[in-house]
């Protein structure tokens, strides 16, 4: 089946099967493998990317299903000329990350999460909002801290 | 792992989805957020030969003032439901219970039509339901039917929906200020209910478990003590006349006590 998405910016149009699953598309048929796949049962949000603006898994997502949408994986935050997003460097800044493979799905639920509130969050809100995203590696704290220095209260 | 192979058709009406399972019958499944179905789909433990999706139908989600009670339709979302002024201020208990589904990125997908549908006993929407009195707009080939909640949920993941039916709206009595409560307990942040409650309390107090039956279910024992004036009592029954499931998280004894101990905070927190 034909289906055509725009991928960061880009018009995607490729045949898929209906069963394969979004993050496959993206990974094997688009070649973008910023986004990981870190377990069988939807829980670890490895995978998480944005589909018309909200995080979304795409383990848990047909490529079929997301035909006519805005798609946005961990390549496309950075801006076209490379620098990265605030949240990218936010991460960076705080060693939110060390082996860094919750680090794609981390960072597009954590700006999902922020463009939500745009009153700002406070570290319980921030905690919980990621609760669909798991590290094994930083502890969490490194991590709350660094999306609560883009997306904390004024 | 991935799905095994299946056919896939969107429907862009209710109708055509209804003519669709119609036309493939026990063969077909509606694909609403996906999110119990396609991960039963890689487990291989659903192996529908065609999917029928419903995702687009974009005019089965609203939230309406509809007098005395909230009509919702089906396809909507679980982070809909959670931010609504509307349910805040009319039904604060399913709002709330919205709110505590999976993560930020299933109730992004999630529906409260396919929650319902799926039927699942460790649900927490269909509890809310429940305890909120609601009701279910049912459609098939030959027009609706509305269900009391209670007459919808027959067994495991099964309810009254025959083959070629869907569930098109949700209503939800006007809560008032009755006094209300969801109790959830996991271990783990994320997780699904090891037991739940909601209550519901009010002149015709409503008390529903997550966890604790084959089918989400209402407990009529500690209602009629709450109706009969028992108050925090009323909970010391809830572990009665019950017969939950057994897994790695909890033994059925552990569930009864969970359930007296989380039907009181219930009803604490509810009269408070
Ligand atoms: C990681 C994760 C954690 C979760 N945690 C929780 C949790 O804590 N608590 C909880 O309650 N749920 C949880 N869920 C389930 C989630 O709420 C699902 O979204 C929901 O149960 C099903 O809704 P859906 O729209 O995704 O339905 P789908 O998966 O699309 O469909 C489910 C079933 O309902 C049928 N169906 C769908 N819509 C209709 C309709 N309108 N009429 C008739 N039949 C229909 C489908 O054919 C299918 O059989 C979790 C899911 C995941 C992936
Ligand atoms: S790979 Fe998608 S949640 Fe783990
Ligand atoms: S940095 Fe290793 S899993 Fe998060």
């Amino acid at each position: 089946m034909e289906v055509s998405m725009s991928v960061n910016r880009e018009t995607r149009t490729s045949d898929v099967e209906p069963r394969t699953l979004l993050v496959h598309h993206i990974r094997d048929t688009l070649g973008l493998t910023g986004t990981n796949i870190g377990c069988d049962t939807s829980s670890c949000g490895a995978c998480t990317i944005h589909v018309n603006g909200e995080s979304v898994k795409s383990c848990t997502m047909l490529a079929v299903q997301a035909d006519g949408t805005e798609i946005t994986t961990i390549e496309g935050l950075a801006g076209d000329d490379g620098e990265l997003h605030p949240m990218q460097a936010a991460f960076m800044e705080c060693h939110g990350l060390q082996c860094g493979y919750c680090t794609p799905g981390m960072v597009m639920a954590a700006t999902s999460l922020v463009s939500e509130n745009p009153g700002g969050l406070d570290e319980t809100a921030v905690r919980q909002g990621l609760e669909g995203n798991l590290c094994r590696c930083t502890g969490y704290h490194n991590i709350v801290k660094a999306v609560l220095s883009v997306g904390g209260m004024a | 792992m991935i799905p095994a192979a299946f056919d896939y058709t969107v429907a862009d009406s209710a109708d055509a989805a209804i003519a669709a399972l119609a036309k493939h019958g026990d063969e077909a499944k509606l694909l609403a957020g996906g999110h119990s179905l396609i991960p039963l789909m890689r487990f291989r433990l659903a192996a529908p030969a065609m999917l029928v999706d419903i995702g687009r139908l974009d005019d089965l989600s609203y939230i309406n003032d509809a007098g005395d009670h909230i009509a919702i339709g089906a396809m909507t979302k679980h982070r809909a439901l959670e931010t609504s002024d509307l349910l805040a201020a009319e039904a604060p208990l399913l709002r709330h219970v919205a709110g505590e589904v999976g993560d930020p990125s299933v109730r992004h997908c999630g529906t409260l039509g396919g929650s319902l549908a799926h039927g699942d006993p460790a649900s927490d929407l269909p509890a809310a339901l429940l305890a909120s009195g609601g009701s279910l707009v049912i459609k098939g080939p030959n027009g609706e039917r509305v269900l009391e909640a209670p007459d919808f949920f027959t067994g495991f993941l099964e309810t009254a929906l025959a083959d070629d039916e869907m569930v098109t709206e949700i209503r939800v009595p006007k809560a008032g200020d009755i006094g209300w409560s969801y109790q959830k307990f996991n271990r783990r942040a994320q997780d699904w209910a090891i037991v739940g409650a909601a209550v519901m309390l009010g002149p015709d107090p409503k008390v529903a478990l997550v966890n604790m039956g084959s089918a989400p279910m209402r407990h009529n024992g500690v209602e009629s003590g709450l109706a009969g004036g028992a108050g925090l009592d009323a909970a010391s029954v809830a572990g009665d006349d019950v017969d939950p499931p057994e897994d790695l998280n909890a033994d059925a004894e552990y569930r009864k006590h969970l359930a007296r101990v989380l039907v009181g905070r219930g009803i604490a927190e509810a009269s408070g």
